[in-house]
């Protein structure tokens, strides 16, 4: 179980950034910054923010799967934790409890949630490889059932209702320019986080750590401190994403941690593509369009199985999702211009081959 | 006395449900190392076909045969169709599985609906039976008959896996598919075997359970989990262990529920953390 992920190789130090920076990137850019000068309050939200906040939570998945070897199903359940904590130490309208001010309960609800994160991280580090899903998966169905039945903290089935979003600066930062930017912000800082931690020393010992465990612990590094450090990273950045969630919907619920949200995020950054922290963007992107507007295409209520099916045809025409595609064609497009040279065989990347055992 | 008694009572019957659906999940895994997501998906797709086969035929027998019979084959025909093409690929025959129970769980959505479906069985397997005189305690004898016949398929098993020719060859390729092969086995019609019996079990539960407790969407999901925290106490691919996983969860989870409604769920997953803890090949695993 290993991917390898492009764009990690160690670059020298500090101008070199600057070259790696090309067209496409300032004009993407620029497009994301005047898109909602041009598009209405339900694009720039509905579809804007929201694909940019589940990117982020998606990028968590990204960032321990593709990097770490680690698929986590239990990223949703963080990013919910955090969700609940501003919900449980801020204000609410439906179960008031600590009714602190916002500037106080998000530090502590993002803290708890990687606190939470990290807690995962020291139990499913315990086994390795495929067994991670089952914890994982098992830890994040259980915080569902836990969340409602609960009453005393998390209010059971009905959960929290009428969070306030962040105001400051003059603004209500619900509003839909606003809340784009921030989630924009939100996203770029964590894309940037991600790409530069890839290449920092813990990442690439991180994912060398991925590709064999047991050579990386001959060497005298501590495998499961970088594992579970991976997964408080992660946590982190679902946590922050997760809050992004609850302020756009002004509430948090177990429906917000069930089942379905938690393999939607699976479904985004595998339809995406692990290898590239851009990948969880470009499926959420996709996702929440197809979620949508299936409406048109199919029947509403109907748009599991044609997800389901979409992310079963990912995983078995191209394991690397839409970004494995791209290269695929890509390199298939320069091949036939190069005239008889043979492109990059991306089919046969790692995840066929190398399942560890 | 009562109430706990009762309890234990009900514990012991889940925990019957949970090792039919768990020893089919561990079977699969032990010998493939393919974690079946779709199981629970399985479970309640066997309910539901039980469910109709039962309501059709006016025979509830033939619904509990229907149920597995009708899953084997569903367990078989994805074996076949889907997972012999990527042999070895463990990560990506799961993610497979979770598609198919993504899809599996809307289109039964469809077909059945919403609906809580509650089976007949026969007249003379229902009715209390008096368990104890001082204090009186009475028990259904259908969920009597459940624990019953779990204990049964259990020893079943276990003399399938430990005393039959076929048992051997799994019990060979959970340890070393390679060597299996090379010893001139045909192991794909092992795992189409190992994978239909799993697969049917996880029908058959379905509608036994659904006949003791009920058929509603949302318990594929329900199965699932409980699959997963028995295989993962228990130790993968043992039959002996998903039965100690599913009697500490099953217990759990009743007395839970019964003496702290609130933090029930707190209990099995403290179960789960504290065997990863101090065993986390499981309790009657292999470290691998």
């Amino acid at each position: 179980m290993s991917w390898t992920a492009t764009g990690a190789a160690p670059k020298p130090a500090t101008p070199a950034w600057m070259k790696t920076i090309r067209p496409q990137h300032v004009l993407v850019l620029l497009f994301l910054i005047a898109y909602p000068l041009v598009a209405s309050p339900f694009w720039t939200v509905q579809i804007g923010a929201q694909s940019l906040f589940l990117g982020v939570i998606a990028l968590s998945l990204m960032f321990l799967a593709g990097y770490g070897g680690m698929v986590s199903l239990s990223q949703m359940t963080v990013a919910g934790v955090a969700g609940y904590m501003v919900a449980v130490f801020g204000t609410n309208s439906t179960h008031p409890l600590f009714g602190w001010p916002l500037w106080a309960a998000v530090p502590i609800a993002i803290v708890i949630a990687t606190a939470f994160a990290t807690l995962i991280g020291i139990i499913s580090v315990r086994t390795a490889g495929i067994y991670t899903i089952m914890i994982t998966l098992a830890i994040g169905v259980a915080a569902f059932y836990f969340a409602q039945q609960n009453y005393e903290i998390f209010n059971g089935h009905s959960g929290f209702a009428g969070l306030p979003g962040p105001v400051g600066f003059g603004m209500d930062w619900r509003a839909p320019m606003p809340f784009y930017y921030m989630s924009l912000a939100v996203a770029a800082l964590s894309y940037l986080a991600v790409v530069y931690l890839a290449r920092s020393t813990f990442g690439l010992t991180l994912q060398a750590i991925r590709d064999n465990a047991r050579r990386m612990n001959a060497l005298g590094f501590n495998v499961n401190l970088h594992r579970v450090v991976a997964h408080a990273v992660a946590g982190l950045i679902a946590a922050i994403g997760g809050l992004l969630y609850v302020w756009m919907n002004g509430r948090v619920s177990p429906g917000t941690i069930d089942i379905g949200p938690v393999i939607d995020i699976l479904v985004i950054a595998v339809i995406g593509g692990l290898r590239h922290p851009i990948g969880p963007f470009i499926g959420a992107v996709l996702f929440v369009l197809m979620k949508n507007f299936a409406i048109d295409l199919i029947s509403p209520e109907r748009f599991n199985t044609l997800i389901g099916l979409i992310f079963l045809a990912i995983v078995l025409v191209s394991p690397d999702g839409l970004l494995g595609l791209w290269r695929l064609a890509s390199d298939r497009l320069k091949a036939a211009g190069l005239n008889g040279s043979t492109g990059r065989q991306w089919g046969n990347n790692s995840w066929r081959n190398n399942n560890g055992k | 006395m009562k109430l706990f008694i009762l309890t234990v009572m009900n514990g012991m019957t889940l925990a019957a449900l949970y090792f039919l659906v768990a020893s089919g999940f561990t079977l699969v895994f032990g010998l493939m190392r393919n974690v079946n997501l779709a199981h629970g998906s399985l479970y309640l797709l066997g309910a539901y076909v039980g469910f109709n086969v039962a309501d059709w035929t006016g025979s509830w027998f033939l619904g509990v045969a229907a149920g597995f019979l009708g899953m084997a084959v569903v367990g078989a025909i994805l074996q076949v169709v889907i997972f012999r093409r990527m042999q070895g690929q463990d990560l990506r025959q799961t993610l497979v599985t979770i598609g198919l129970s993504i899809v599996m769980a809307d289109l039964m959505l469809a077909v059945w609906g919403g609906n809580t479906y509650q089976f007949d069985p026969p007249s003379w397997l229902s009715g209390p039976v008096q368990l104890m005189t001082a204090p009186v305690v009475k028990y259904p004898l259908y969920r009597l008959v459940l624990l019953a016949s779990a204990i049964v398929i259990g020893v079943g098993l276990w003399l399938l896996l430990n005393k039959t020719r076929i048992g051997m060859m799994i019990r060979a390729g959970v340890d070393d598919r390679g060597m299996l092969a090379a010893s001139g086995v045909n192991v794909q019609r092992i795992f189409t075997i190992t994978f239909a019996l799993g697969a049917g079990l996880a029908g058959f539960a379905g509608v036994v359970g659904g006949t003791a407790l009920s058929i509603a969407p949302g318990e594929d999901t329900r199965y699932l989990l409980a699959s997963l925290v028995v295989v993962i106490v228990g130790g993968m691919g043992s039959v002996t262990g998903a039965a100690i996983g599913a009697t500490l969860i099953g217990l759990a989870e009743q007395l839970g529920l019964v003496y702290s409604p609130t933090y029930g769920v707190v209990y099995t997953f403290l179960i789960m953390v504290v065997v990863l803890a101090f065993r986390p090949q499981g309790i009657m695993g292999k470290a691998a």
